[in-house]
């Protein structure tokens, strides 16, 4: 009576087959994530971190190079701590350091090394070795950190720290992983991929403990690390040092620049900081102190403070005064003090007398001429037209939008459009009155400094210039970047430049009398920047020798009040330096030095 | 039936030599000192069972059967008091380097009683008095086997109900026993009042169809309870009977990413190793995840996910299917027994593989909890293949006579 049970056994035994066979058939064929889970249990992949490059000067000193340091691994398995206390303090953690760290690589593996203490220095690595014995379970695992040869050029180099998730993310060719270094700032950051050579990869075959079973498919996807390549700065490194040595105690910036090539030569964002505060174990710690500083040394100046330009403004006025033949050479103008107001004296004056005194008023003057050339329309319909021009001018003397220097954080400065103004005073509603302080760097429009030593580089190369750049050549094969060798013209007619000129060399004399040095031929012109929030920012441009120029150079001090001493100063003694290769006006460097501008 | 045998124990031990295989043991893994070479010495003392198992008379089975179980019994007793302990179960004797499991004799002695005991002519199995005394048959041993702390080799034992059932007992006791097995997994992953709300909601549809039937709310209302009762009971079975280990294993088979790294590492590891093999695996002794020791057990309990990853699904469906040849075979040889003996007995094997094969499996596929029982015929390990030997032909033996039982 029971034998149709005999089935139902033999059903059920099917049916636990086929449900077998099925779930297999999922698990084996169709979900392809335990393949991948598989592969992820054996395969270890070993990178081997190339050596970062190199960074010299242009006379090839040695500025970055790659200091070893050890990261303290632990594998919490093998841990035997005969004494915490001994332990923490050899070192120098807390003990709740301690219990933070272990935890943490309990976390993540009995088994597997994880960091325990980031960063130990070779030196104190080799002090402890020897009592490090007396622990089981760490091991040092060697890297390398940035090392620096001088205190100098801190925002130029910029710093190399982790990768946050931001920039994972930005990562589009998904080199970057998690817990790598990259470069942050300065040329660190511009030239990272060169710097950063390229990674290694060796796939190892791992059991459950992750003990090494010999290369994955016999090492065919493995590959070498290629170590970055060097870079060769243009900066001079001894010109950079005096420089900063100058600028010590101030706020401001230098910018200096070989005008036949656009390389930088020194490139001075003070205050700044020592590059070593930002390399190593106490990063974080230093960095946090660096940010909360109120004179903000991590500011990079050069390319970012955004200042006007004061009087140094004038040269371009005249160049476009000239270019648009609103104006000749030799033409006398009177000015005395009805517009605005005036250091230089009541007279009659041409160009060369305007920049060598500085007339406000007659650069007001030139400035309308350049505004109101269509004498047939009110002045409210000639602003708009003749400021659109007026812009196109300054836009192609590199004003206005960035150079594109080889470093990160290039601000564009600010020149005003006629939008701006209609923003301002609605459309139609503005005239040149409203303009006047353009004419003389004052008012809406900004630069930055690296911008105000381009216009030295402009006036020296008499209309053209070339990308500057910190760079001077990438790697063994020197290589540079063809868009630091193209040539870009500012569409000055070279005739106009020598009178111009003239007024800058004699400016030195009108003006800025401190900057006079012997045997060379300075051109140069004063700036001193009315500041509502305090003293007069001082500022200098200069190129010399004048006719075969060798530098060109901006210098802009905050709060130091006229242009001609702080800033002429300092220039000075820089042109000197480079050109001669020492400083014998110590009267001068001393006054640099001492700081005191103020009367 | 005797070559599905040797095909299964020689693909078994294959799958040992590869579960173990090293490169750097190449040479001499065929030592004794290894699982594979171990492994071969039990074939070898397998086939003198055998031999023997087939020369005995085929009458000492039937007669002895009671007195093989007393001795097992007592065997079971013995290793309780005087048993070495191995991963926190005391249910192995050691006799110099050579260590036996008790518990694995038992189930063909167990099979042999129950077979015994049906086997007579007088014995009804609607008795409730013969349910007890055939239950009890088999509930003895695993009750001994539990307290050695061995449940998943005890749990084998609930297998021979398969053959209460072939002999005719009710089967609402299966319908009742199911219905709380799946009522107990459900309450682990539902909440409570869910279940409560849609048991009341069921029961109230059910009284109020069949008011007129007060038997039928009286069983509603019993079913009921009994539901209430159970899903009651579960969080107290998980705390208190359950121990920690195995509530453990229960929860990650619910969850396994609840703690991958500890209980549920087992049924994670196995997964993908089988998982990776693919359709037609990675190879003979290409299996990565299995050579590097991802895999715990895997040359006892866990082979199948050697096969699984080196054979892929192909190798694993040649298994499976020599499986249910062999299952449905028994279940032939069983049926054509001319003596209720020779016949429960068969079913009395046909479980204790068929438990074995369903659960082994299972488990290391994710599908059952982990419990610590080997695949018959592929697992290493002595005992097991010695008890899945003499289970088997003791069957074989019974078959050759049974035109015997006719003549007499």
């Amino acid at each position: 009576m029971n034998d149709d049970r005999k089935y139902v056994i033999r059903v059920v035994i099917i049916l636990v087959a086929v449900i077998f066979s099925v779930k297999l058939f999922f698990i084996q064929i169709i979900d392809d994530n335990y393949k991948a889970a598989a592969e992820n249990n054996i395969i270890h992949k070993i990178v081997e971190y190339p050596y970062r490059g190199l960074i010299f000067d242009r006379n090839h000193k040695l500025v970055v190079h790659n200091e070893p340091i050890f990261d303290l691994m632990v594998v919490p398995k093998e841990v035997y701590i005969p004494d915490t206390v001994a332990f923490c303090k050899l070192f120098g953690i807390t003990q709740e350091e301690f219990d933070e760290s272990m935890s943490k690589a309990k976390k993540f593996s009995y088994i597997q090394p994880s960091q325990f203490i980031k960063q130990i220095s070779n030196e104190w690595f080799a002090s402890i070795a020897d009592q490090m014995t007396e622990f089981r379970g760490f091991y040092p695992k060697a890297r390398t950190i940035r090392g620096y040869n001088f205190e100098n050029l801190g925002n130029v180099l910029g710093y190399i720290g982790e990768i946050n998730q931001r920039q994972l993310k930005a990562d589009t060719t998904k080199y970057y992983k998690s817990g790598d270094y990259m470069g942050i700032t300065g040329l660190e950051s511009s030239y990272e991929e060169v710097l950063r050579g390229k990674r290694g990869v060796m796939y190892k075959m791992v059991n459950v403990r992750g003990v090494d079973q010999g290369s994955f498919k016999n090492g065919q996807l493995d590959t070498l690390s290629v170590p970055g390549e060097n870079l060769t700065l243009s900066i001079d490194l001894e010109l950079q040092q005096y420089a900063e040595r100058l600028m010590k105690g101030k706020i401001g910036s230098v910018v200096a620049i070989e005008p036949s090539t656009g390389e930088i030569l020194a490139f001075v964002s003070a205050p700044s900081y020592e590059p070593t505060l930002l390399s190593g174990r106490n990063f974080s710690q230093n960095y946090k102190k660096l940010t909360q500083d109120s004179l903000k040394p991590l500011f990079n100046r050069p390319l970012m403070a955004m200042y006007p330009p004061g009087s140094i403004f004038k040269i371009v006025q005249a160049l476009i005064g000239l270019e648009e033949g609103v104006i000749t050479a030799n033409e006398q103008v009177y000015c005395d003090h009805s517009l605005i107001g005036d250091h230089a004296p009541q007279g009659y004056y041409d160009i060369r007398k305007g920049i060598m005194y500085s007339s406000n008023n007659y650069f007001l003057k030139l400035f309308r001429r350049i505004i109101n050339q269509n004498p047939e329309l009110s002045q409210f319909e000639q602003a708009p037209i003749g400021l659109k021009k007026w812009e196109k001018r300054m836009n192609s003397f590199g004003l206005g939008t960035p150079l594109g220097v080889d470093l990160p954080s290039e601000k564009s400065g600010l020149v005003p459009s006629p939008e701006l103004y209609n923003r301002i005073y609605g459309t139609g509603r503005w005239k040149v009155s409203n303009l006047s302080s353009l004419s003389i760097g004052q008012g809406e429009t900004l630069l930055n400094p690296i911008q105000m030593a381009n216009l030295a580089v402009i006036m020296a190369n008499r209309g053209h210039y070339y990308r500057p750049h910190m760079v001077k050549s990438v790697g063994n094969s020197h290589y540079l970047d063809p868009y630091y060798k193209e040539k870009i013209e500012t569409g000055i007619s070279a005739q106009h430049f020598p009178v111009v000129i003239q007024g800058m060399q004699d400016a030195l004399r009108g003006t800025a009398g401190r900057a006079l040095l012997q045997d060379v031929e300075i051109c140069g012109k004063t700036g001193t920047v009315e500041n509502p929030h305090g003293e007069d920012h001082s500022t200098f441009m200069a190129f010399a020798p004048k006719d075969d120029p060798k530098i060109a150079i901006s210098v802009y001090v905050e709060n130091a009040g006229w242009g001609g001493r702080a800033a002429a100063s300092i220039s000075s003694l820089l042109i000197e330096s480079y050109l001669k290769g020492e400083v014998k006006r110590k009267w001068l460097e001393d006054y640099v030095l001492k700081g005191d501008f103020l009367d | 039936m005797v070559l599905i045998y040797f095909a299964m124990v020689i693909l078994g031990w294959v799958n040992i030599y590869a579960a173990v295989y090293d490169e750097e043991l190449a040479n001499n893994i065929l030592s004794l000192d290894y699982n594979p070479g171990k492994q071969l010495i039990w074939i070898g003392t397998s086939i003198m069972i055998i031999i023997a198992l087939i020369s005995l008379d085929y009458k000492f089975f039937d007669s002895f059967a009671y007195i093989i179980y007393g001795v097992v019994l007592f065997l079971l007793l013995a290793v309780l008091l005087f048993g070495r302990e191995v991963a926190g179960s005391t249910s192995w004797f050691e006799l110099g380097g050579f260590r036996f499991q008790p518990s694995e004799f038992s189930k063909f002695a167990t099979a042999l009683a129950l077979a015994k005991y049906l086997g007579d002519i007088n014995v009804k199995m609607d008795n409730l008095k013969t349910q007890l005394i055939a239950v009890g048959i088999f509930v003895l041993p695993m009750i001994l086997i539990v307290l050695q702390g061995d449940t998943g080799s005890a749990m084998v034992f609930a297998a021979f109900s398969i053959v209460l059932f072939r002999e005719g007992i009710s089967p609402i006791y299966f319908i009742v026993g199911i219905g709380l097995i799946i009522l107990f997994v459900v309450s682990l992953l539902v909440s409570k009042t869910i279940i409560f709300i849609v048991a009341g909601v069921a029961c109230l549809v059910v009284i109020g169809a069949s008011v007129k039937h007060p038997k039928r709310i009286a069983i509603t209302a019993i079913v009921a309870f009994a539901v209430f009762a159970t899903v009651t009971s579960v969080d107290f079975l998980m705390k208190n009977v359950l121990k920690p280990h195995q509530r453990s294993r229960v929860i990650s088979l619910i969850n396994p990413d609840a703690d991958p790294l500890g209980a549920g590492w087992n049924v994670t590891q196995s997964k993908i190793a089988i998982g990776s093999g693919g359709f037609f695996g990675k190879g003979f002794l290409e299996g990565t995840q299995t050579k590097f020791d991802f895999v715990p057990e895997q040359s006892t309990d866990f082979i199948f996910c050697t096969l699984g990853e080196e054979q892929g699904w192909l190798g694993s469906m040649v298994m499976i299917t020599l499986f249910v040849v062999l299952l449905i075979r028994i279940s032939v040889i069983a049926e054509r027994q001319k003596s209720r003996f020779a016949r429960i007995y068969g079913y009395g094997v046909l479980s204790v593989i068929f438990f074995h094969f369903a659960v082994n499996i299972a488990m290391t596929i994710g599908l059952f909890p982990v419990i610590g029982i080997p695949l018959p015929f592929f697992s290493y390990g002595g005992s097991s293949l010695w008890s899945f030997t003499t289970l088997l032909f003791i069957l074989l033996a019974l078959d050759a006579n049974r035109m015997n039982v006719l003549v007499r």
